[in-house]
């Protein structure tokens, strides 16, 4: 029981970064949007995993939530955002493919670094595989946020970062739910407002390309 | 004891904010500069009486401040000696300042910042943990640059003024490290735990060169003193006598009572350091003071000059104390102490000077004076005893502690380490070279201001001080005299806190036959202000009773000596810059002098220039560069305000990451 525990939670961790790899060579909204539903799915099950070895029954709350709220509704709302705003498919990356897959993997391996070097033995070996999978998230999922132009790849960017957080957050055992219900409604609340802006920022510039932006800041010094 | 310190400092304060409240109350200059005096006195009281005859408690914790903290103050002898310095200083320019605020424009201006100047310096003396010490070490500050933005209309006051606050700002960011690294990581701000602390001497040089910044720089050490030269003279002169008198010498009691009593024992090599900052700084400053032109300017750079030379004798005193010679270390230090508690008398005296001819004429620029002896006798009498006693001319008060100074510079050879054996004898010879041409300094001084001819129409018409001024001036004239013909006593009073300092002290000197002073009885080199008195008196009065007596009686007044052109402008004396021209030629480097001689062509009417440009270096090759750098940092930082939401991301990104792989790398 406790090597099959070790090795699905592992996989399914894995699988997370992964689907970030994947996710950062989409170059299609639709196609980043779907990737984005899946390691939604894979959360959920990773977290739900988690509750069912640590036997911790609010964690089966919040694979629901997370099965719900990223996997269904998210990329739902995502999709009618971007067939309303009419934007072009096509995602504009600043740097290549490969460059950009190159420095993920820089991050994986700094990340796993840092986690192995900084944990202790004491802790539980899931625990600190779980960190450094968790950090890699966030980090590929940061990394998104700064590759890409368009703001709706950069609001995904942003939802893939905290699926990182909470998968830390379901690895470390005895996290408050209160703070996991917490987190989970202020990251719907930030879609909402991003999207809200999209429309503003359309509707002022006829792109949701933030550096179309860039020439109406007054102040710019030349 | 404290109790009464206490009392007359929250009584300041008390008169600060009256004065603030109060505006436009008929004769409130005359009560506020009353009671400062009378408080002044009272603070100067208890100091004497905490040193000569220690009664009653001298500490004391006030429920305020800092919550964990409290306000720790106490009183001792070092202590006590400050503040007897202060009252006296304080009580003298109170006095001045009831005569000379009633020519002031706007004494709404000075009034409610001047008593609460005072009782910051006096809670900066009985400070007992760094907190206090601090806070009312940054009030002090303010209030004395409130202070020196009293003409705000003029130009050069405003930016003295500004130059003024960034350096008090720099100096307080200094001691707040310094005091910092003295308190360690469990915070022990109490000046108690603070001398409990062992501290290493790599930790110790790092205070004590904090120290030197923080410290220093308000007191005018070279190169942080630009702000002296022109703050203090733009200040009311009565402020100009406090800050020159008695605010720097509060920085002197900063700098011991960190380097000598929270510090501990130090090592050697740190000594070379004050050395040689204190001696520079005393030869730059006097060689400024002969070049300036303007009679407060010149006395503000030869404040920086006795700043220099106390802080060379504090130097002597670590280097003395560092390697076990208390005995030498406690003349080094009774040095130090006596020279500042001189420095306040005749600086005031000075400052007082000044600004009664500034009253009297209006003009501060040297060359626009002249002849005020025939007008103003009573201040030019007052004015060559405070010149006699700067330039070090015994039987005053100047010539007992350099003379003291250079007692312990002699000494130097049974120092072990060779360095400073080097060392000191040339520093030595520094302090020669600056005793000498602060004579220069100010017989030029004396002679264009109070000798000659009227320059100007205001210095021909010019009226004798009124009666609170020459007051002033009168008490700190015959301290000084007293303090150079008895200086024994002086020698006495200083010397508990010379103990607190350096663990010794030189052996009493006040009831040694003919008042004279033998400081080291085994080395039986002595000096007796009175005997040289008593010759000076039955010289100077005998040759003038013969000359009256078988030359002739009566005075006869002729033409002034015109090299045989008739009718000699006043111009054509001997001025300013006349005095200042052999020390400028020889030592233009140091100043970046250049003349230029403009000649007109030939056929053209108007006359030939001569121009002398002159620079304080420090400001080239130090200020300058330092604030290039700060416009180009800021410049460029500048940019960092417009850049897009993914480059501010970016931006996060690569901290991050940076910080990161930092961990990695360190772990």
């Amino acid at each position: 029981m406790q090597t099959y525990a070790f090795d699905i939670s592992h996989l399914l961790a894995g699988s997370l970064v992964l689907v970030s790899f994947m996710m950062i060579y989409q170059d299609r909204l639709y196609a980043l949007l779907n990737t984005f539903a899946l390691q939604a799915v894979l959360l959920a099950a990773a977290v739900a995993w988690q509750a069912f070895i640590q036997g911790a029954s609010h964690l089966y709350a919040s694979a629901a939530i997370a099965l719900v709220f990223k996997a269904i509704i998210v990329p739902w709302a995502l999709h009618r955002l971007v067939q309303r705003l009419g934007i072009q498919r096509e995602v504009e990356t600043v740097a290549g493919v490969v460059p950009t897959m190159l420095a993920g993997m820089g991050l994986v391996a700094l990340s796993i670094l840092l986690m192995l070097e900084l944990t202790t033995t004491t802790e539980s070996a899931l625990a600190r595989e779980d960190l450094a999978f968790a950090l890699s998230v966030i980090l590929l999922g940061m990394l998104m946020m700064v590759t890409r132009r368009n703001a709706v790849s950069q609001v995904v960017g942003f939802m893939s970062l905290e699926n990182g957080l909470i998968l830390a957050a379901a690895g470390a055992e005895g996290m408050p739910f209160v703070v996991e219900i917490s987190v989970a409604f202020s990251v719907l609340i930030a879609m909402i407002v991003i999207g809200v802006f999209l429309f503003r920022i359309r509707e002022r510039f006829d792109s949701v390309d933030i550096e179309a932006m860039e020439q109406y800041r007054g102040e710019r010094r030349s | 004891m404290i109790l009464a310190a206490v009392a007359c400092v929250g009584l300041l304060f008390a008169l600060s904010l009256a004065a603030a409240l109060s505006p436009g109350v008929a004769r409130a200059s005359f009560l506020v500069y009353g009671a400062s005096a009378a408080l002044c006195i009272a603070l100067g009281i208890v100091g004497f009486v905490s040193l000569a005859f220690p009664v009653g408690s001298a500490e004391m914790t006030l429920p305020i401040g800092l919550p964990w903290l409290g306000t720790h103050l106490r009183i001792d002898a070092l202590a006590a000696l400050f503040l007897l310095l202060l009252g006296t200083g304080g009580a003298a320019a109170s006095v001045y300042a009831i005569g000379y605020g009633r020519h002031e424009a706007e004494p709404q201006r000075t009034l409610p910042f001047y008593p609460g100047f005072l009782g910051a310096m006096a809670v900066v003396l009985i400070a007992d943990d760094a907190f206090t010490f601090l806070l009312s070490w940054e009030v002090m500050s303010l209030l004395s640059w409130a202070l020196v933005l009293t003409h705000h209309r003029g130009e050069d006051a405003r930016r003295a003024s500004y130059i003024y606050l960034m350096m008090a700002g720099c100096g307080t960011m200094a001691l707040l490290l310094a005091f910092g690294l003295m308190a360690g990581a469990e915070g022990g701000y109490g000046f108690a735990a603070i001398r409990a602390n062992g501290h290493s001497p790599a930790l110790a040089a790092a205070v004590l060169a904090l120290m030197l910044l923080g410290t220093g720089s308000k007191a005018g050490l070279m190169p942080v003193h630009v702000w002296l030269p022109v703050a203090h003279p733009a200040a009311p002169s009565h402020v100009s006598a406090l800050m020159s008198g008695v605010m720097t010498k509060v920085a002197v009691y900063g700098f011991v009572r960190v380097a000598f009593d929270l510090l501990g024992p130090l090592p050697w090599w740190i000594s070379p350091v004050v050395i040689v900052a204190g001696a520079g700084t005393a030869v730059m400053g006097i060689l400024f003071a002969i070049l300036d032109t303007d009679s407060k300017r010149v006395l503000a750079w030869s404040t920086i000059e006795n700043v220099g030379v106390i802080f060379a004798a504090l130097g002597l005193a670590l280097a003395f104390r560092a390697s076990g010679m208390p005995g030498l270390a406690a003349l080094a230090m009774t040095a130090a102490l006596v020279h500042a508690m001189n420095h306040m008398l005749f600086k005031s005296l000075l400052f007082m000077v000044a600004g009664a001819v500034l009253v009297a004429t209006g003009k501060r620029e040297l060359d626009a004076l002249g002849g005020l002896i025939h007008r103003m006798p009573v201040t030019a009498v007052l004015a060559l005893i405070g010149v006699t006693a700067i330039a070090a001319l015994p039987p005053l008060n100047g010539f007992v502690s350099e003379w003291l100074l250079f007692q312990s510079v002699l000494q130097s050879p049974q120092l072990p380490q060779p360095g400073l054996q080097f060392l000191v004898p040339a520093a030595g010879g520094i302090l020669a070279l600056t005793a000498a041409l602060a004579a220069a300094a100010f017989v030029r001084f004396y002679g264009v201001i109070f000798l000659g001819r009227p320059r100007e129409d205001a210095a021909a018409n010019a009226v004798e001080a009124d009666r609170w001024l020459l007051g002033a001036m009168a008490g700190l004239a015959i301290l000084c005299v007293l303090a150079g013909v008895l200086p024994g006593f002086l020698i006495d009073l200083v010397g508990p806190a010379v103990e607190i300092a350096t663990g010794a002290q030189i052996a009493p000197q006040g009831g040694n036959a003919w008042l004279t002073l033998v400081p080291l009885p085994e080395v039986k080199s002595s000096y007796s202000g009175f005997l040289v008195m008593i010759f000076v008196a039955i010289s100077g009065g005998g040759t003038a009773w013969i000359v009256h007596r078988v030359a002739s009686r009566g005075l006869r007044r002729g033409p002034a000596w015109d090299c045989g052109f008739p009718n000699a402008e006043p111009n054509t004396q001997y001025g300013a810059g006349s005095f200042a021209q052999p020390i400028r030629r020889a030592f233009g480097p140091v100043f970046a002098a250049r003349e230029t001689v403009v000649m007109p062509p030939p056929g053209d009417l108007s006359p030939a220039r001569h121009e002398v440009e002159t620079a304080d270096l420090s400001w080239r090759h130090l200020y300058e560069p330092i604030l290039g750098a700060v416009d180009a940092v800021t410049t460029r930082a500048n940019d960092m305000q417009f850049l897009t939401i993914r480059r501010y991301l970016s931006l996060v990104f690569g901290t991050l990451i940076l910080l990161l792989v930092g961990l990695a790398i360190w772990n």
